[in-house]
This record gives C-alpha cells, structure tokens and sequence, in this order.
C-alpha cells in the first residue's frame, strides 16, 4: 500500500509565527485540472492590521543593526532557499510553471537575494554625501530607513516576485507586510519558512495571503504605515493607494514589471538625513604643508 | 528707617534703546501693476483680475498682482512644453551658463531684492540681506554647475528630464524658495510654471524680469501669480510632468489626492514641529542662543523652527531664566530697520491664527511669558512667546503655529526626550545641544527627522539636502540629492 502524503497546511507569517486568518476564511488554490491543491488563508483587514504591529515593533532593532550583520543574514536567507530548492520548484510546478521555468525562477530568485545581500553595507556609501557648505560647519547626509513598508507583490510572479519587493526593502533596514499573489500564493508561506530559519528577526517580514482587491485599500490607509510599493497592475487600485497614501503622507513606488535588481530599489526606502555641526576655527593654524 | 537702594537691573527699554536704522528705500522700483511672466513677455491675466499686495508692517498697499486663472495657467503650461523641447536639447554646458547669468544678475541686484523681499513679506531686512538673497543667488549659482554633471551624479543610468515642472511655494522665503525650485530644475533640463505665494509674489515678478535680462530662451521659466485656484489649475494641467511644493501639510495632502493615478512626479516639503533638544552638558549660553535663532529667526515662519523645546531637568531653571532675559532684548519692529530681530507677521490671517493658538495654549494650561517689547502701532506684530509647562497632548505643542511662540517641555533620561521628540506626525528636522559628541551622533542617529543641527540651528547651504521624513514631506532640496526629483532614469 502506498504511503498517504502528508499534505502542508499553508497559514500567514506574522511576528515570527505562522497563525491561521484571525478571520477563519480561505479560498481554494486549484491546478490546471481543477483539483484542490491547498486552502489558502483569505487574510483579513485585522490580520493586515496585526502584521502592521509586528513590524512597527522590528523596525527600532532591524534599522539599528550593524549592516554588515543585515548583510550576513540576507546572505543566510539566500542559503535556506539553496537548501529547499525541491520544495519551491513543486511549488512552482503545481502553479503551472514548466520544469525549466520553475528552476530558472528559482535560481534567479536565491541570486537576487545574494545580490541584495552584498547591498546591505554598502549603498550607503553610494547615497552619503559629505556636504561642502560655505559656513564653517561639518554638514554630512546619509540614507535611513523609511521605516514599515506595505508591499503587493507581483500578481504574475510568484517566488521571484516575493524576492524582487522584499529584498530591496529590508537590505535597506525597513521592515515589511507583503500580500502575495493571490493566484500563485504557495511559494510565499515556503518563503516564510525559509525567513523564519534565517536569523532574520521576528516582525521584519510578514506575510499575507489573500486578496489586493480587498487588502490594497488597507495598505494604504493604514496611519503606521510609511510607504506602499505595488507591483500589481491594476489601475483602479493604483489610483486608490495613491489617494488613501496622502492619508499620512506615505511614499507609494508602483512597479508594473519585476526589474532587474539594482540599488535605486533600495533608495526608494531611504530617506536622506542631514545633519550639520560647527568647526571651531582655533588659533590661525592652517594646514600649510 | 533704612534708606531703600535701588537694586541694579537690566533696563532695557533706556539703557539698551537703539537709535534707528532705517535701509533705505529709495533705490528700488515697484510698478503699481504686475502681470504675468508667461513665454518671455508679461501679459495681461486673462481674469483681467488683479489683487493686492500690502506691506504687513505697515498695512499699506505696494502693488496690484495679476491672478492666473485656468486659461493663463494652460498659456503658461504650453509655452513651457514648447520651449521644453529646444530647453532639453541645448547643450548641457550650455544651460548651466544661462543658470549662471542668473546667479550672477542677482548678486548683482542684491540690495534692491532685499528690500522688497522685506517690503512684501516683512522680515527683517538683515535677515534678507544676508540670508534670503544671498542664499538664493547661491542656490542658481551652485545648480548651475551641475548641469553638465548629471551622468557622474547617478552611477549607472541614464539622467533624463521629465519635463514641464510646476512649482508651488510658500511666502515665508519666497524669493529663497522660487531659487529652491527653479534652479534645480533648469539644470535638470527641465522647464518650469512657477506660483508664488499671493501675499509675496513682488520677488518672484522681479525674478521675472531679471530672467527676461538674462536672456533665458522664452517659456523656460513661466511665473503666474494668484491664489489656491491658481495652484490648482497648476496641480491638475494634464501636460505637467512634475509637481514641486512647499507649504502646509494639509495643501501638502490634498495636492498628493489630486495627482493620484496621474503619473506626475512629487516632491513635497511640508510642515514640521521640530524638537530642539538641550541636555544639562550643553553650552548654555551658545544653547539659549540657538533657541532664539531657532524660533524666533524669520518670525518663527519657518517650517524647520525649533518649536519644541525640550530642556533637561538639570539645567531648566538656568536655561529659562537666560531665555527670558535674551527674549526681552529683542527687537520687535520696523522690518527696515537693520536693528530688527523680529519683523511683522507675514499677513492679518497669519497673526490670527498665531493669536488664535495663544489663546488655545492658556486654555490648555500652560503657562505664557512674553517680553515685555512695545509693538508697533500699525502693522501685524507678535510678541516672542513662549509657554511653560507645555505637555506633549497640547495643541499647542502637537500642531505647527507658523509664528513665534515656543512651548517648553523638560525631560529626565535621554530615551525619554527620544520617545517624545519623534512622537509628532511630523519629520522634518531636529536640534541637539550637548558638549558630548558620541552623545550627538546616537541622538541625531535616532531623531526621525531629515535635518538634524548640532550645536547650531536654521542653517542652510545649497550643497546640503532639505527635506522631510513621515508627514513633513518627500524628496530632497540642495545639494546632488536635489536633482533627483527631476530627473527620470
């Protein structure tokens, strides 16, 4: 007699747990046959609401972490995936992707992570400026993070999607809630599974599963949420996150395809601080030779 | 019976009176009438609609301003996006020089901008003379030289003008702020339609003129004059590129609503109620003059004033006791008169609304000092106020007064005055007093704002980025990062 399959239960990434929907509601993810492959969690406005929290409360510790210490745990999290590679090709696969597809997805994804990886401690340099002012002050400027970011991911794109709007956001010391995609939503909570073993903090990503329909107005009037990146092509919801954003003033970055990766992803969510102090001119010292 | 001594005090209503000195105004040259700057030339307003522009120091009328209406407004947004198209394709170097004609012509004209920026908008004339003009003819001076820069400025990509920029700005440093604007988007190969505020829009027209002498291809730079429906007309014309503004929060919101699912571009520099932060190891005597210089300096019409004190218990009594000695030596008056600390309140409805939060503060408990300066009897003038004993719920202490009322709070740890100088909406920027610098760089590290002075306060330099986090704004203005918001990649 064959062996029953233990199948996975798919449930939300909030704080570092995996709880189901407070809202006790799930849609059916079905495959081309129209078989049932899993229920998926229809996340709620509260459960949204309860991820806003968890990463309100990871950003103090995550933005204020050595970046070289980010940097060795976005590269961690790049290993995890290495090491559950199987795991998301049958994902991909059950989704509808091709074998080769599914394996270049992947590969592309734990490079993009890599790539991000190295980022964490050195994009600074990239967007600091020491400032020659004409007063006689030490005027510097450097990139902070924006603080908590509400990301839809990409609706056609399932792990490489997740990787593309998350890493730039937390190599840049943000934390984050993401919706993934509704209709290609499995890679998302193996993704999780991958975050929760990488030393990466409780809270800086959370996961949602469910609907940008019914979610994306919550992202976006949410008063403790900074900025709102879409990469979910749906014009009505655009106009509506741009309008619900100036709520409270969030910065909204929409994407209408994943890009290649590069830094300016992560300057997206940095706001730039200057700080100035006085240069005491002492005695008639000048430096002569 | 003893014979009473007089005690010794500070009398500084004889023994301090200044004799005035009063900047001459006889070199400058206002018409009675402005119109627009639309295509090189100025025109009649469509609206044949004109307002006034009064001097606040004196309530007396200085000229009639022209009000753009929408079909002005789509004159000025043509003969930008025409002029765009030659604007864009010039030579890089070629443009930087017409940006530097302009900070050289307004060097030169220096004095004349500095009276009427006064005249119009009543600061002080010391502080336009050596802050206001100064600062603005740097600005162009400073863009300029990018112009032919752009490709070393963004590693990797390819610099693009978006287009036609249309630019809102406030009336607090109006010339400062047309500078802020303009410069940065003409270096960019950008083309600008710029609305000053309706209550100082003199700078901006004589700004006009001087572009005209500069010989600035027509249409690169279009100024229309008028009020919110003016602004409007600017933030929903489907052929602009890019909207830039400067002004409230509330404006601020309403313009971000408008322009959704537009694909205009936004930067945005809003209110702020900055934390100015003394700790019981700072220079006090340098501290109690950067709390002046923080709230006080322009009439505390700064978005980035120092509004929020916060002084550590150690030190309160002393810190109070010497700002309020400080505080009665300023002179509140004639805006002309190079004694001048504090001029007159912008307009009536400015002086309302200060008077109005006033009166909310004692309301609220907290417990009011003004000097005991005479104001003019003509003119809108406000005393330097401070309140005591503010709490953080306090209106009064959470909203942004535009004026020069200060509200004090103590604090005990440095995790505390933390906690309370980031709990605010806003983000703009920050002040530290402390002779500790390890101290400094962990606060100013922590300080959810875009600017952060230490040990100084309301400085400004074109190479150095401005601008806001949370709800005091996006994008940055100075310095490399300033070119940013223009630019498409």
């Amino acid at each position: 007699m064959s062996r029953i399959e233990i199948q996975k239960t798919y449930k939300l990434f909030i704080g570092g747990q995996f709880p189901r929907t407070e809202s006790g509601r799930y849609y059916p993810l079905k495959n081309k046959k129209g078989e049932l492959i899993a229920n998926i969690c229809l996340s709620s406005r509260k459960d949204f609401r309860n991820a806003v929290v968890a990463a309100r409360s990871a950003f103090a510790s995550w933005s204020t972490r050595a970046a070289f210490n980010r940097s060795q745990i976005l590269y961690r999290i790049a290993e995890m995936m290495e090491g559950r590679k199987q795991q998301f090709i049958d994902e991909l696969m059950l989704q509808g992707a091709s074998s080769k597809a599914a394996t270049t997805e992947l590969e592309t994804a734990i490079d993009t992570m890599v790539y991000y990886a190295g980022w964490c401690d050195k994009y600074q340099q990239l967007f600091s400026a020491v400032n020659p002012v004409a007063s006689s002050h030490f005027n510097f400027s450097v990139p902070e993070p924006t603080g908590v970011v509400a990301i839809l991911a990409p609706e056609n794109n399932s792990l490489l999607g997740l990787v593309t709007s998350i890493a730039p956001a937390i190599a840049g010391g943000n934390t984050c809630v993401v919706l993934a995609s509704e209709l290609m939503p499995l890679c998302a909570i193996t993704f999780a599974e991958v975050l929760n073993t990488s030393d990466l903090p409780a809270g800086v990503v959370n996961l949602l599963t469910g609907s940008s329909q019914e979610l994306h107005a919550h992202f976006s009037t949410h008063m403790d949420v900074n900025a709102v990146v879409t990469y979910q092509n749906k014009p009505d919801e655009i106009k509506t996150i741009q309008q619900n954003a100036s709520l409270n003033v969030k910065r909204v970055f929409v994407h209408t395809a994943v890009t290649n990766p590069n830094p300016y992803l992560i300057f997206d969510l940095q706001e730039i601080k200057t700080t100035w102090h006085p240069i005491e001119n002492i005695g008639s010292a000048k430096a002569g030779y | 019976m003893t014979k009473k001594t007089k005690q010794p005090s500070l009398d500084f209503k004889t023994d301090w009176a200044y004799a005035p000195a009063l900047e001459d105004t006889k070199h400058i040259s206002l018409k009675k009438q402005y119109d627009l700057f639309i295509d090189g030339e100025f025109v009649k307003p469509h609206s044949k609609k004109y307002f006034a522009t009064y001097n606040p120091a004196t309530e007396q009328k200085l000229a009639d301003i022209a009000e753009a209406d929408q079909t002005d407004v789509n004159k000025a947004v043509s003969a930008a996006r025409k002029a765009f198209e030659k604007w864009s394709k010039i030579s890089a170097s070629e443009r930087g020089k017409y940006i530097y004609r302009i900070a050289r012509l307004m060097q030169e004209r220096a004095r004349e901008f500095s009276v009427i920026e006064t005249l119009d908008g009543g600061k002080p004339i010391r502080e336009s003379r050596d802050i206001d003009i100064p600062l603005a003819a740097n600005h162009f001076f400073y863009y300029a030289g990018w112009a032919d820069k752009l490709e070393y400025a963004f590693p990797n990509r390819n610099p693009k003008p978006l287009g036609v920029a249309g630019q809102i700005i406030p009336w607090n440093f109006p010339l400062l702020m047309a500078a802020w604007k303009i410069a940065p988007a003409l270096a960019t190969g950008n083309t600008v339609v710029l609305k000053p505020a309706e209550s100082t829009s003199l700078t901006a027209l004589k700004l006009a003129e001087l572009i005209r002498d500069s010989g600035l291809p027509n249409g690169v730079v279009n100024i229309v004059t008028g009020a919110g429906s003016t602004g409007a007309a600017i933030v929903n014309h489907p052929d602009i590129n890019k909207i830039a503004f400067t002004g409230s929060t509330d404006v601020g919101k309403l313009i971000q609503k408008s322009i959704a699912g537009t694909s205009k571009k936004l930067t945005l520099e809003l209110g702020g109620k900055a934390a100015n932060i003394i700790f019981d190891d700072a220079p006090i005597d340098q501290a109690v003059e950067g709390i002046i210089n923080g709230i006080f300096f322009n009439q505390g019409h700064v978005c980035c004033a120092g509004s929020r004190l916060f002084i550590q218990e150690g030190v309160a009594d002393v810190v109070i006791r010497k700002l309020k000695d400080r505080m009665e030596t300023l002179i509140v008056g004639d805006p002309l008169d190079k004694n001048t600390d504090i001029g007159a309140i912008n307009s009536k409805e400015q002086l309302s609304k200060i008077n109005k939060y006033i009166t909310i503060g004692k309301n609220e408990g907290a417990e009011m000092y003004q000097s005991s300066c005479a104001l003019p009897t003509k003119g809108y003038f406000c005393r330097p106020t401070l309140f005591l004993n503010a709490s953080q719920s306090h209106r009064i202490v959470q909203e942004e007064i535009f004026g020069p009322v200060l509200t004090i709070q103590t604090f005990r740890t440095i995790e505390e005055v933390i906690e309370k100088a980031n709990n605010i909406p806003y983000g703009l920027s920050a002040g530290v007093w402390t002779d500790k610098g390890s101290k400094i760089f962990n606060l100013t590290s922590k300080l959810r704002a875009g600017v952060v002075w230490a040990n100084t306060y309301n400085k400004f330099d074109p190479t150095s980025p401005f601008g806001g986090y949370k709800e005091s704004g996006f994008g940055r203005e100075g310095g490399l990062h300033g070119l940013m918001p223009y630019l498409t990649f």
